[in-house]
């Protein structure tokens, strides 16, 4: 077998094998809390009979490893169950929000993720020129502010002083694409300055370094321009530290922006898990929890992939 | 008609940063003057830090690391390139002169294919098209001996050999047509069988394509069988320059005559003695792999002896030193010393057996803790293995740093204060701390310049005579086996393909192999390249 598609179905093993033991966690650290579902339902009015009659309806009197296997088993269909609540289907429910949160982070990724990589090629070339100093120390300050800081800042400035975007991000079903676009710009321009530092950084230190090789002179002895040396020469044998960053800050877009949710009134995944667990709907924050683990392992999967694909040295073997 | 290139008066000067103290401007190429006229090739030759890297360079306007042309004129077909602005020197850079590394392995790019690399100079400054940049790039490759030049340009660097990176450099050099290519060490990474074929290859390519070259290198041997001049340098000064024929025959200066002579120490073989070590058998393989890297390898060194290895890089020699220490387990045979039977594995020897049995590496700089102080390094093994502390152990370290020749003022230096042959006396002196029966010597002189080499056999045969010290002394260096060596180990392929007494193994009739070697080595005499090459074609046609 190809050495690439040996390395990459390693992978996949490993993360399905991850995957199932985050469920397991997820699963033991709900069971852990004191009470259960049962209780959380009936609340004040729970007598013991009651108590022992739900457990015995829903099912609850059984051994924890039958009901995890039954949990995984409709995950594994589809089925996520019922949120305790307002008796709604999970799945119906996360399906929808989850659409509008990889929308907002796909947009934010689409602009942050070619930008940071610009912006941090022009530092390497220039480094320690004053585009260097002026890109780093801009988006320096950016990552430094807390994100609801900069949601407020963006706000201010764009709904205020130049009044061009609504301050609110709504959408709902059935809006076109355009208006979806307007509606989510000013959470995307919060999300692309959040993460777009720790990506520039990067891919600037990974040039940087890059740049010490000796073919990198070969290059410039050949009498090639900076900026084809850096995109040509520097940029393919940089790209494996580069991509883990990247895919760090997309789980990140994904799993990781509920106070800018939150601030916009955007109805995605993180405001829907945040809700519920405050109101203790367990098989809800069960739910979500597994697809954020999923989200994260899968990109870090594609990441290792990539770095793979990149390799010459597994490409093509000697 | 002028030259192709005029250096008059060349001044190079760099900044320093010294430990712990303020930096300061040093010269690096002071009042060097040299010409080189269209087709004709001119040797740069010196030790390390003679400046010949940093001159060649400089025909590029190129300062490497910091490096900056203060003084003097280069004129590249008649016009100064000193001081010439960036797209001036992009423009000429890879179109007029192109360059070849000493490492080819680290000069070409990891993640392009070869013919990716090598045409691009051409399509940059619009020298010729792709196709026509690929069909030079295959004839290239065909004239500089590459196999399947067709296909050769679809690989990758890693997937072809050193001896085919540094042939597929030289094409990649030559491919823009430039006017003068510099060549910097271009074979001194190669073993000496591969060697002389990138050689013969170069210098083919060279006089085919009419272009003229600069052709930096510290083995003399090598610059004569290519150049048409020569210029000595030492400590960025010139001293000697002239026709080849007068620097081999009749140099004028001291230091080109010792650099002629270089090599000439006369070491008598001593008489047969009991053997301190006896490898029987031995065959060893690392774990994970199915190939056997030592083969059935029975040696005896006779104790004050030494015993030299020599065979080229994947022969098998510093596996054979990874067995006897016991860093790789044999899986059959067995090593005696000192008249007891070592334990296959490092773990389970005695402390006696460790001590009695010493290395010395090749790179004296890695092999020295950077934050340690002479003193501290020489002193670890008389602590470890003698108990020595406070003024009885700097009293041996004196002593053990006078006997290399290293007196005064070193033992509170740090490694990086220290120059390349100074690093490997403070390792020989390591090793001498523990009072060994045997060091294992794995080519310790192969990273240093002649000269200095040259110094560090003398010191290791004087330690020898006093300690009465026995020696493996690995190497891929013929000379440096003929002036050293008592018995003599060639290693093919994990295999001992000749042992026996020096005189008995360098005395013919040879195996092919040992032929092979043996007759690759450059010899200080002009058309020594012609003649060997002249003869393998003889035989081979012979066959």
């Amino acid at each position: 077998m190809h050495p690439v598609l040996k390395l990459v179905a390693q992978r996949l093993t490993l993360g399905l094998l991850l995957l199932f033991a985050v469920s397991l966690l997820i699963f033991i650290g709900t069971e852990a809390l004191p009470g259960d579902v049962a209780q959380a339902i009936l609340g004040q009015s729970a007598t013991p009979e009651a108590l022992a009659n739900l457990r015995e309806s829903l099912g609850l009197n059984r051994p924890a490893y039958v009901r995890f296997f039954e949990w995984l088993g409709g995950i594994l269909t589809g089925d996520f169950g019922v949120a305790l609540t307002n008796g709604q289907d999970i799945g119906q429910a996360i399906g929808q929000r989850l659409g509008n949160t990889l929308f907002l982070a796909s947009c934010a990724a689409a602009i942050s993720v070619p930008l940071a990589i610009l912006l941090g090629l022009v530092a390497a070339r220039y480094n320690g020129r004053w585009p260097d100093k002026v890109i780093s120390g801009i988006t320096l300050s950016t990552i430094s502010l807390p994100e609801f800081v900069a949601a407020y800042f963006v706000i201010f400035l764009l709904t205020q002083v130049i009044p061009i975007f609504q301050p609110v991000a709504m959408v709902f079903p059935g809006m076109s694409f355009l208006d979806r676009l307007q509606a989510v710009a000013l959470p995307v321009i919060v999300l692309v300055l959040v993460v777009l530092a720790h990506m520039m950084r990067m891919t600037r230190a990974a040039i940087l370094n890059v740049m010490q090789s000796a073919y990198i002179e070969t290059a410039e002895l050949k009498g090639l321009s900076p900026m084809r040396v850096i995109w040509q020469h520097a940029f393919p044998n940089a790209i494996a530290p580069i991509i883990s960053v990247v895919v760090l800050n997309l789980a990140y877009l994904v799993v990781g922006v509920v106070v800018v949710e939150v601030v916009f009134g955007y109805n995605a995944l993180g405001q829907y898990l945040v809700d519920h667990v405050s109101k203790r709907d367990l098989p809800v924050v069960q739910a979500v929890g597994l697809i954020f683990a999923a989200v994260y392992i899968g990109l870090n999967i594609l990441a290792d992939v990539i770095s793979i694909i990149a390799n010459p040295r597994l490409r093509h073997p000697k | 008609m002028a030259d192709l290139l005029e250096i008059r008066n060349l001044r190079i000067e760099a900044t320093s940063y010294p430990p712990g103290e303020a930096p300061r401007d040093v010269v690096l190429v002071d009042d060097v003057s040299v010409s080189v006229a269209k087709g004709k090739v001119l040797g740069l030759i010196g030790e390390s830090g003679a400046g010949k890297s940093t001159i060649g360079l400089s025909a590029m306007a190129y300062g490497r690391g910091g490096v900056r042309l203060t003084g003097g004129e280069i004129l590249l077909n008649g016009r100064n390139i000193r001081g010439m602005n960036a797209s001036g020197l992009r423009a000429l850079r890879g179109r007029e002169v192109t360059y070849v590394a000493q490492s080819a392995a680290a000069a070409f790019n990891p993640a392009k294919r070869l013919m990716e690399q090598v045409i691009e100079t051409s399509l940059i400054h619009g020298i010729m098209g792709r196709a026509e940049a690929e069909k030079r790039a295959v004839m290239l490759f065909a004239k500089l001996g590459l196999p399947n030049p067709e296909s050769f340009g679809t690989r990758y660097p890693h997937q072809v050999s050193g001896g085919q990176l540094q042939r597929a450099m030289t094409a990649m050099a030559l491919c823009p047509k430039p006017d003068l290519v510099i060549f910097d060490e271009p074979t001194t990474a190669l073993d000496v069988t591969t060697q002389i074929e990138v050689l013969a290859a170069i210098k083919d390519a060279i006089h085919d394509t009419g272009v003229a070259a600069l052709y930096i290198t510290h083995d003399l041997a090598v610059v004569a069988q290519v150049a048409d001049d020569i210029l000595v340098l030492r400590h960025g000064k010139k001293v000697e320059y002239g026709p080849v024929k007068q620097i081999i025959t009749a140099p004028h200066e001291d230091y080109t005559r010792a650099l002629v002579s270089v090599r000439s120490i006369d070491h008598v073989e001593k008489a047969e003695a009991p053997p301190i070590l006896s490898v029987q058998n031995v065959t060893a393989r690392y774990s994970g792999t199915n190939f056997d890297v030592l083969k059935n390898v029975t040696v005896d060194l006779p104790a004050g002896q030494t015993l030299a290895v020599v065979g080229e890089s994947g022969s098998g020699k510093s596996t054979l030193a990874r067995a006897i220490t016991g860093l790789l387990p044999p899986s059959q045979g067995r090593i005696t010393f000192a008249g007891r039977t070592l334990n296959a594995a490092l773990k389970d020897r005695s402390k006696d057996d460790l001590r009695e049995l010493q290395m010395i590496y090749q790179m004296a700089d890695v092999a020295m803790n950077p934050r340690q102080t002479v003193g501290t390094i020489i002193g670890r093994p008389l602590e470890f293995y003698f108990g020595m502390t406070g003024e009885a152990k700097r009293k041996r370290v004196q002593e053990l740093l006078d006997q290399i020749e290293m007196g005064k003022g070193y033992i509170d230096r740090y490694p990086a204060e220290l120059s390349g042959g100074q690093k490997q006396r403070v390792c020989i002196a390591r090793a001498l701390a523990a009072k060994p029966k045997l060091i294992i010597c794995d080519e310790v002189t192969s990273a240093l310049d002649p000269l200095v080499a040259d110094g560090i056999l003398k010191l290791l045969l004087n330690l020898q005579a006093q300690e009465h010290v026995a020696y493996l002394f690995i190497t891929h260096d013929l000379a440096t086996v003929k002036a050293i060596a008592d018995k003599i180990a060639v290693m093919y392929r994990g295999q001992v393909v000749r042992y026996g007494s020096k005189t008995d193994v360098l005395t013919p009739p040879f195996d092919d192999y040992t032929d092979l070697l043996l007759s690759s080595v450059p010899e200080m005499e002009l058309g020594w390249l012609e003649s060997v090459l002249a003869r393998r074609k003889m035989e081979s046609a012979g066959n």
